[in-house]
């Protein structure tokens, strides 16, 4: 009886494959490839470009450097080893973007994971409100904090000749970027990783409950192991957006080079050596190494996450 | 001897940003340990409102400091004079909509608002359809989708390669759009200097990146779609544009407009595109890059904050609608 019920779903599936094999065409497959090689093309250009020596660059096309090979690696040596007067070479930038990015992306994660836990297992009155009003400020431009977070890092809070707060000194160290990723970073991450840990079952916090665990041992026990796959898809969204930002350090970073990370620079030699290709490609295409890396390692945590909220900007 | 000096500096400085992130790590962790280890030696009384403290209080106060009073403040600066000294009224309001660049601005936009989306949504559906028929579609979409891992930095540079121009005649063009055009049989020119066209090429960077996440979301939601209806159609003898317009739009009609609204969204926010391609010249600005030129190049935070606030009510219906959408979505559960 079940093996022919079994058998029924099997031929059942078989027939919805081959709905699915009639149902694909050559001609949306070649269409689909030609639009994928389209998108790819820009990037390879680049990636080509930067391997070329500048003679080549500026005399002919990329697309002509198959003809007759000419490559080099001294665009990279270039733009990562060779400073200019007062300007350090991009290997310094580099690891200023690790310097931003790394805490950037922990603790914003962390206090999210607190809150996200608080949200959806505590009780208490106004939780809908904060829920709702966190999932609001998602989408709040980060524009309408730049000019006063700027003035609190800078100047303090006073009223009056009343210090609230003092500026403590730390314009110009990595430490305001930090805090305005945190804070810019949190309410995607509060909302993703909320939804996720709201649908663990019910039973099993209770039942932990009931075994004596306090909230603070059932976080620590249950809900952060659980919750991991959820921390790993917030994670690479936050990475990447640190790792890509402009704005936030163009802001914070108080024109400093010392601190200023790679995008910041990249944007700038775009600006004062927009025709040095040599090194424009070569720099571009460090800056971009990382995130893809970690995208296509990562990719399915990514997507995951994507799929689970929508999307910060 | 300079080199090795300044190699040695550079070093230097390396180690010391290298410990300052170790430290700040440690001591962070170390604060959350220690708050934890506090906690959970209290007694039940006390954890009913330690737990709200340690859990919940953190992001509150972060998201109080860095959004919510930033914001009124802001509303507060807008109606200031540059330094925030004296009240002037609609003055910087006025100034947004009646300055003639800053009018261009809000016109670049307009149409920014509209042609981004659509056109990566409508990118986005297309390739969905096409690979969700193909047997492995895996290769062609993270070709797609990969440029969301791509800075809008990175992106500006690889495509301001791409729109190169060669002024001298005598040397061939480097930048792939120009010598398309060659090919194609017409005289390139300086294509980002040309308006309006211009626009709509940072437009392109732009849809270049977002294609990608409108093909993953509506591609999760064509796969979502139960085999049994499209199997269905196909008995009645539906076409392939048919069984396109007919059965896949209408069921995903929800997800499509989710995915227009959040890209509306950062196409109102663009802004490293248009500063690292244009610097905002040549009639391309948009207002997040005019909201940084006038706040922190001409230091006018009256100006600058008033065009914040004309950004934020850009972005409220949709803020508005999707707050709406999500209700209604807890609601069904």
């Amino acid at each position: 009886m079940i093996s022919k019920f079994i058998a029924k779903g099997s031929r059942r599936t078989r027939e919805l494959e081959t709905v699915k094999v009639h149902l694909s065409s050559p001609w949306a497959s070649s269409a689909a490839i030609l639009l994928a090689v389209l998108w790819t093309i820009p990037t390879f250009g680049l990636f080509v470009t930067s391997f070329r020596p500048s003679t080549g660059i500026n005399s002919s096309g990329w697309w002509n450097v198959f003809r007759n090979p000419e490559f080099t690696f001294e665009n990279y040596s270039r733009v990562l080893f060779e400073g200019r007067g007062a300007t350090p070479p991009l290997s310094q930038y580099f690891l200023n973007t690790f310097a931003i990015v790394i805490p950037s992306t922990i603790i914003p994660i962390t206090i999210a994971i607190f809150a996200a836990y608080a949200i959806a297992w505590f009780d208490f009155r106004g939780r809908n409100f904060i829920f709702f009003a966190i999932f609001a400020l998602q989408v709040i431009p980060l524009q309408m904090s730049l000019i006063p977070l700027l003035q609190l890092f800078s100047g303090g809070l006073h009223i009056g000749s009343v210090t609230l707060i003092p500026s403590f000194g730390i314009t110009g160290t990595f430490i305001p970027i930090w805090l305005a990723h945190t804070m810019f970073g949190l309410p995607l991450a509060i909302f993703l990783l909320h939804n996720f840990i709201a649908q663990l079952p019910r039973e099993l916090i209770e039942a932990a409950r009931v075994d004596g665990a306090d909230y603070f041992k059932l976080f620590r026990q249950i809900v952060l192991p659980l919750s991991i796959p959820a921390i790993a898809s917030f994670a690479i969204f936050q990475f990447l957006w640190v790792w890509n930002d402009l704005l936030v350090a163009l802001t914070f970073g108080g024109g400093k080079r010392e601190i200023a990370p790679l995008m910041v620079r990249l944007a700038e030699m775009t600006g004062t050596r927009g025709g040095d290709w040599e090194l424009l490609t070569a720099g571009a295409f460090v800056s971009i190494l990382v995130p893809v890396a970690v995208f296509f390692a990562l990719q399915r945590y990514f997507v995951r996450g994507l799929l689970a909220g929508s999307v910060k900007g | 001897m300079l080199e090795i000096a300044a190699r040695q500096s550079q070093l230097e400085q390396a180690v010391s940003k290298l410990s300052s992130l170790l430290i700040t790590i440690i001591v962070f962790a170390l604060l959350v340990t220690f708050a934890f280890w506090i906690a959970e030696r209290t007694s039940e009384r006390i954890q009913r409102y330690v737990k709200f403290l340690i859990f919940l209080a953190p992001a509150l106060v972060f998201l109080f400091i860095g959004l919510i009073a930033p914001a009124f403040r802001t509303l507060y600066l807008s109606f200031r004079d540059a330094r925030g000294e004296n009240f002037v009224g609609w003055e910087n309001y006025h100034w947004a909509f009646t300055q003639p660049e800053i009018l261009d601005v809000l016109k670049n936009t307009g149409i920014w608002m509209v042609v981004a989306p659509l056109a990566s949504t409508g990118f986005g559906l297309t390739i969905a359809v096409l690979t969700d028929r193909m047997r492995r579609p895996g290769i062609v979409k993270s070709l797609i989708f990969m440029p969301m891992a791509i800075s809008f930095v990175g992106a500006g540079i690889i495509w301001k390669f791409v729109y190169q121009f060669q002024p001298n005649d005598r040397v061939a063009e480097i930048g792939l759009l120009s010598q398309i055009a060659e090919w194609l049989g017409f005289v390139p020119t300086n294509w980002i200097l040309t308006t309006p066209l211009n626009t709509f090429l940072l437009i392109i960077v732009f849809v270049w990146i977002q294609t990608g996440f409108a093909m993953v979301v509506l591609s999760a939601a064509i796969k979502a779609i139960p085999d049994e209806i499209l199997e269905a159609s196909m008995l009645d003898g539906a076409s392939g544009w048919k069984r396109f317009s007919k059965v896949t739009v209408p069921m995903i009609r929800g997800t499509i407009i989710v995915v227009l609204s959040t890209i509306t969204i950062g196409a109102l926010k663009v802004f490293d595109i248009i500063r690292t391609m244009t610097g905002g010249n040549f009639k391309t600005s948009v207002i997040a890059n005019e909201m940084y030129n006038q706040s922190f190049r001409a230091l006018n935070y009256g100006t600058g904050s008033a065009l914040a606030i004309i950004l934020f009510l850009g972005v409220l219906p949709l803020v508005a609608y999707n707050v709406m959408h999500l209700r209604r979505e807890r609601a069904e559960r």
